[in-house]
């Protein structure tokens, strides 16, 4: 396994594992519903009464058996899946007591076998073809993981030092640990699959050459950095993907502000912000509209608040202050809301006269992503600026399937998502090889 | 307040909750403390032979997460020499008057062994003597226990020695290791018993550990059968408790029985004792909480009097034991059906799945929107909103057999209940009619033609 800097593990994970009691009483609290909401809920449709039970009958390895098979990536989904909206949410004992803690669970059961660095999953019989993976987070991990154990030969190419993508360099420490998202990358190596990093595709001709090599093509290219903002001062504003980035892999580069303001409401902004709080800031989140417009989760919105972070609403950054060369302030405008803009949301507009200051010393953008720039270098037909994809993840191009973060808008449950992406785009894949190794042999 | 107090065979205690012989009575000290913590009597633990125990004597059995449902034991007899428990069994007689002190003893089948050990326990104080003819393991092999207790010719004989020599009440402990509990009873009833008490323990092997290999508990890598009880045998006991009751012979005797076997609460003891039992001994769960349990126990028990309008024990004693039929006794022509209260149900789906793969297949699930639906899901729909859109089971009545497996599946309080529902059928007990018609019982095709007349569709 790649070496972690120590320094990472400054900020340890959020919900501490559950021990062999806990795990085994939160077991038994689950009623093995037939037909479970919980799997329907699932994007994965892991089957969760049969994980939890094996758990409960202390068959820990086939109950990571049944969550992996379902969701090679169980072990990220189990931190950063948001559970309350999805399994644990549609759990019946919602209408009674407490959901079930299927995320910890699943947590409990993929730890148990990733960390004894039991091998659960065989390559399969080489079918003699081959694929490219392009990028290796969740969606390139999932689709690898599935065409390797149809038999077929994957390489998966990551422009980065190390693989995982999002998993390794996107989620907060406090919610997964690098570790873990290497051990997946590493699960995969352990397929066969030939993790190559720091190869990056960059146009057109990049992925003619890999069409001219491999049978088929995935694309699992997430999306670009935070948007400009386009005001003054911007060049003082820190990137809140590269803050949190830098806090799982360098922490060491993280500037040591006092006072830190986070700019937007999301779930990455409030990531960036928590980062900043953990490390003895204090952080204040500005957003230009209310409470009730704000993309990040609910409970991701209290998460902040029992943290300690501040929110100013309906305010607009207009100018980022500085002197000396270092952050001062930001200098805002009060908002009103006004009718519905373009997204159906109420659309926002300064109050003329009501600039006023937030002093700060250090300020991070975290306003959104930029949408994968790279699909449309590489000719591949757009919708709304994402890579256009049908019900089998197939790309305007023959023989190129795309799956992840670059086929679809934030804000919804991205990594099991992508997951879910990378199995059915491995399942179009076999059987587009499936028909023309049956073409070749006549 | 209800009254509480108990007058059992000659022996008075303020309430009827007693410890039984076992580890929680062994010393005078032990049962000192559990008085102070207000038991209202002690048996003794089984004084007599010379033993040796053995390490280690205790297995217990977890379900579903929750620990000690039962335990075993392999423990003998007090190992304490009998002098020392004589004096400690005086000097707490003496400390504590009000409580019932019964010994429980266990001697070689001979009259002279006998007769030593009563006299020796008369002049104790003591308020009782408890025959232990039950315990299966260890001393059984010894000839003594369940040796006794499983022939009742040695039975009635070993408690004639003791009856006929004691001015004390004697108590026979009955041992559940028989085919009929009631046979026991007879032989202690015909060897001048004064009251009966059950049950001991029941012959177990809990468990084998998949870590070593061993049977449980592992004596030095052999294990061998041990005497089992806990929350987990009290139906058990229950039966044997209302056998007996019921038995024209134990009821003509007028003997009092004492009922013992998984009571852990105040509303194991309550069953017990509308089922008739005089009084009820409690071990196990003494043993895995300590003796602070019986607090709860009266103040239990007496503010659930309090609310049924109970006096006195005497008042609900055995009121229970008239609904006890045989199975031919029952009457054919009831019928109840489940019924789910759908605003209760919160769609688990284990009634559906209990009653299609091993019932009568008679749960239909419908959608909200009225349909009838199979199970499964639509994969493309995701997130929490998929509880909105979750069928419900529904009873298809008419194909309900009353089994009511469902009911005891629910994981809801009042969810699904029985519902006894108006029938066609006449109603007959399986023997008047079979008096009555007893081609019925013998021949398929006279039991069609009865079900035709009935208009009984067994689909």
């Amino acid at each position: 396994m790649t070496d972690v800097p120590a320094a990472s593990r400054a900020l340890q994970e959020l919900l501490p594992p559950f021990g062999p009691h806990e795990a085994s009483a939160e077991a038994h609290r689950c009623l093995y519903c037939y037909d479970a909401p919980c799997v329907q809920a699932c994007p994965t449709h892991i089957d969760i009464p049969t994980f939890i039970r094996k758990i409960a009958t202390g068959n820990l390895r086939g109950s990571a058996r049944t969550i992996l098979e379902a969701n090679f990536l169980g072990g990220t989904c189990a931190r950063v899946c948001p559970v309350e909206e999805l399994c644990e949410g549609a759990c019946v004992l919602n209408s009674e007591e407490k959901p079930i803690a299927i995320g910890r669970l699943q947590r409990h059961a993929v730890d148990h076998v990733q960390e004894r660095g039991v091998q659960l999953f065989r390559p399969g019989p080489p079918s003699g073809r081959r694929v490219a993976v392009v990028g290796s987070g969740p969606a390139g991990l999932s689709v690898s993981a599935e065409l390797a154990q149809l038999g077929h030969t994957v390489t998966l190419l990551e422009k980065r030092e190390l693989g995982g993508g999002l998993s390794t360099y996107g989620i907060i420490v406090l919610r997964e640990p690098v570790e873990v998202a290497l051990r997946e990358v590493d699960a995969v190596r352990e397929l066969g699959v030939d993790v190559q990093t720091g190869h990056e595709l960059t146009d057109r001709a990049g992925l003619d050459v890999l069409l001219s090599e491999y049978d088929a093509v995935f694309l699992g290219l997430g999306l670009g950095a935070v948007p400009a903002m386009g005001i003054p001062g911007e060049e003082h504003l820190l990137d809140g993907l590269r803050y949190i980035e830098d806090s799982k892999i360098r922490p060491e580069v993280l500037p040591d502000a006092q006072n830190v303001v986070v700019i937007g409401a999301g779930n990455t902004a409030v990531d960036a912000a928590t980062v900043a709080r953990r490390r003895g800031a204090s952080v204040t989140m500005l957003y230009r509209r209310t409470e009730a417009e704000m993309t990040a989760y609910r409970h991701e919105y209290e998460f902040a608040l029992s943290e300690g972070i501040g929110y100013r609403f309906l305010t607009q950054p207009v100018r980022v202050l500085s002197g000396g060369g270092r952050v001062t302030g930001v200098e805002c405008v009060r908002m009103v809301l006004g009718p519905p803009d373009a997204g159906g949301r109420p659309g926002p507009r300064p109050l003329p006269g009501s600039e006023f200051v937030v002093p700060c010393d250090a300020v991070i953008s975290a306003i959104g992503q930029e949408k994968p720039a790279l699909a449309v270098e590489l000719g591949l037909e757009v919708t709304g600026g994402y890579i256009a994809v049908d019900g089998a993840m197939q790309t305007s191009m023959p023989r190129v399937y795309a799956g992840g973060d670059c086929v679809r808008a934030r804000g919804t449950a991205s990594t099991v998502m992508a997951v879910q992406d990378g199995k059915y785009a491995a399942a179009a894949i076999h059987r587009l090889l499936s028909s023309t190794l049956e073409a070749a042999h006549g | 307040m209800a009254d509480l107090s108990v007058h059992f065979a000659g022996i008075r205690a303020p309430n009827p909750f007693w410890l039984a012989s076992a580890p929680p009575t062994n010393s005078g000290a032990q049962i000192h403390r559990a008085f102070e913590h207000g038991w209202g009597g002690a048996v003794w633990k089984t004084i007599g032979a010379p033993v040796l125990n053995i390490s280690n004597r205790y297995a217990g059995l977890s379900v579903g997460g929750q620990r000690l449902l039962a335990i075993n034991n392999v423990e003998l007899i007090s190992d304490r020499p009998l002098d020392v428990n004589l004096r400690e069994i005086a000097e707490i007689k003496r400390l504590w008057p009000d409580r019932a002190v019964i010994v429980s003893a266990m001697v070689d089948a001979s009259p002279e062994a006998w007769r030593e050990i009563v006299m020796m326990i008369e002049d104790t104080g003591a308020d009782g003597i408890e025959l232990n003819y039950g315990c299966p393991q260890g001393m059984s092999e010894r000839g003594m226990g369940a040796a006794v207790g499983q022939v009742p010719e040695m039975c009635e004989l070993n408690t004639h020695w003791v009856t006929s020599i004691t001015r004390l009440p004697v108590i026979v402990k009955l041992t559940p290791n028989v085919t009929h509990i009631t046979d026991s009873a007879h032989a202690a009833i015909a060897g001048g018993a004064h009251a009966l008490s059950l049950i001991n323990t029941i012959n177990s092997v809990m468990s084998v550990d998949l870590d070593t290999l061993q049977i449980t508990p592992s004596i030095g890598g052999r294990g061998t059968h041990g005497g089992y009880a806990g929350p987990a045998v009290k139906p058990i006991a229950l039966n044997m408790l209302t056998e007996l009751l019921t038995d024209e012979g134990v009821l003509r005797s007028g003997v009092p029985v004492c009922g013992m076997g998984g009571i852990q609460t105040w509303r194991d003891a309550a069953e017990f004792l509308l089922l008739g039992a005089g009084a009820v001994q409690v071990c196990t769960a003494a043993m895995h909480h300590g003796y602070r349990i019986v607090e709860d126990m009266i103040d239990g028990l007496s503010n659930w009097m309090d609310d049924k309008g109970f006096a006195a024990l005497p008042d609900l004693t055995g009121r229970a034991l008239p609904q006890v039929s045989t199975f031919g006794q029952l009457d054919l022509g009831y019928q109840a059906v489940a019924r789910i209260d759908p605003d209760r149900c919160i769609q688990c789906n284990l009634c559906y799945v209990a009653c299609n793969d091993t019932a009568h297949q008679c749960i239909d699930l419908v959608a909200p929107g009225g349909v009838r639906v199979n199970p499964g899901y639509d994969p493309r729909v995701n997130g929490r909103a998929v509880a909105d859109t979750r069928p419900t089971p529904v009873v298809r009545e008419p194909d309900c057999v009353g089994c009511a497996l469902c009911a005891n599946v629910c994981p809801v309080d009042g969810c699904i209940e029985m519902v006894s529902v108006p029938s066609t059928q006449e109603h007959v007990s399986w023997d008047q009619l079979t008096a009555r018609r007893p081609e019925i019982a013998s021949s398929w095709e006279a039991m069609m033609a009865y079900r035709k007349e009935q208009g009984i569709e067994i689909h």
